[in-house]
């Protein structure tokens, strides 16, 4: 599975951080960044599975490769 | 038609009211009669329903519209230019600007500081008799020291943002005193204001002004992050320190183990779910939520608190469990306005409560939960939480 993050709907909550910290980060002006887009099955993807569901702007998505 | 006036009591004892649950499992989208102003409300209690309508930016927040429900009009004490009461693509600038502030990072950076405030509260209650209000000792004091140090208010103005912002969250106060607490506080933000813009420091005002934030950007900023950064938590943190003393068993799996804290905090959030009236919107155009057409220019309730009750997402929801580690709860709201400062609040409450089992192991509740004084409607929380230690 792939995450898709935009950018442009991000509103900086900073929950995906929360969720999957391996997987996300914030830059400077709390955008969402994408540390690693392919996350393990698994825990990892788990996370990105929660980090998803509880963002507020539904900016992030995951898809099949 | 049932009748609505913002005002139905909550119960069991703290969950939404009756009505709302009884529509939550019969009409999840219901129109109700606000009785005290004279035209309907669309009431949303599902919490997949809550979510749909706080993403979507055509349930209007834009409080200048004169049907909004929560126009200046009808809500003493609103201001313009506060991001809480805007759509896009002002909301989009204004936030964007300001969400760097909070970043995960920069908040975990405030922890040292957090800390050191708590401690120092808790001193002075071992220090002294050893009894007393923790609202007044803790709950309180906390976060109006945090958001006042964000925003570079001076130490000795502490007093004065703490009583004018408590009037102005007071469902008790009258229209008129809460009108005047509000002219005070933006009075004295616009001073601030002012004074950076003269000479920036090293605070969030100086920054969005300097990012190109007008004067009165700033102001409603400042104003807003004063009044839903202080009162919002310190009723969290007692209601949730009431909780602990009052199910023991809850504070000994702190103790066992501390690991849990963030997670019990998320449970403390869903339960409580404080602010009640955030999810008031103003439909735009005719809109569809759960197969059910609302007509443009409605006025729409989403409620999070019954939307965090729903047992479809939270199986036994009147129970508390600190296992759960529920983050999808929307005791923040939801959507493009979602609580601004919830990071802030998060670790307010994470701190207070691990420092308060290191520190107060004799902490206890001095009256019964039941003589407890509550506030209702609009900021739920405790007027004062009498304890010993």
């Amino acid at each position: 599975m792939k995450i898709i993050a935009s950018r442009t709907v991000c509103i900086g909550a900073g929950q995906c951080v929360f969720s999957a910290p391996e997987s996300f980060d914030q830059d400077d002006d709390g955008k969402v960044v994408v540390l690693d887009d392919s996350p393990e099955p698994g825990a990892a993807l788990a996370a990105v599975r929660e980090a998803v569901e509880v963002c507020p702007s539904r900016a992030l998505s995951l898809v099949a490769d | 038609m049932l009748k609505t006036d913002f005002d139905d009591a909550r119960t069991e004892p703290y969950g939404p009211p009756e009505q709302h649950r009884e529509l939550q499992s019969t009409n999840p989208v219901a129109l109700l009669d606000w009785a005290g102003r004279g035209r309907g409300v669309w009431a949303i209690t599902k919490y997949d329903d809550v979510r749909a309508v706080l993403s979507d930016f055509r349930f209007s927040s834009d409080r200048s519209k004169p049907d909004h429900p929560a126009h200046a009009a009808y809500s003493p004490g609103t201001i313009q230019g506060q991001i809480i009461a805007m759509d896009p693509p002002r909301h989009s600038l204004i936030r964007g600007r300001v969400m760097g502030e909070f970043t995960v990072k920069k908040v975990a950076a405030l922890r040292p500081r957090i800390e050191q405030i708590v401690d120092e509260a808790i001193d002075a209650m071992l220090a002294g008799p050893h009894e007393g209000d923790l609202v007044e000792a803790l709950a309180l004091p906390l976060p109006s020291m945090v958001i006042g140090e964000l925003l570079g208010v001076p130490y000795e103005d502490h007093h004065f943002f703490q009583t004018n912002s408590a009037i102005y969250t007071d469902q008790r106060a009258t229209p008129e005193e809460r009108t005047a607490a509000t002219a005070a506080i933006r009075e004295y933000i616009a001073t601030l204001v002012d004074a950076r813009l003269d000479t920036p420091g090293v605070d969030i005002l100086s920054r969005q002004l300097a990012a190109g934030a007008t004067r009165d950007e700033a102001i409603g900023l400042g104003f807003l992050l004063l009044i839903a950064g202080h009162e919002t938590t310190s009723n969290m943190i007692s209601l949730a320190v009431m909780t602990l003393l009052d199910q023991p068993e809850l504070l000994q799996q702190l103790r066992d183990d501390p690991a849990i804290l963030p997670k019990a905090v998320e449970e403390l959030l869903r339960y409580f779910t404080i602010a009640e009236v955030g999810g008031l919107r103003l439909a735009t155009e005719d809109l569809d939520v759960h197969g059910v057409t609302i007509p443009a220019g409605s006025t729409v309730w989403a409620l999070t608190n019954t939307a965090n009750r729903d047992p479809e997402v939270f199986p036994e929801p009147d129970r508390i469990d600190f296992s759960r580690g529920a983050r999808n709860h929307v005791a923040f709201g939801f959507g493009p306005h979602q609580c601004l400062g919830q990071n802030v609040a998060r670790l307010e409450l994470e701190v207070v409560l691990q420092r308060i089992i290191d520190r107060l192991p004799n902490l206890r509740l001095t009256v019964p939960v039941s003589q407890l004084r509550f506030k209702e409607h609009g900021n739920f929380g405790l007027y004062e939480l009498p304890l010993a230690w």
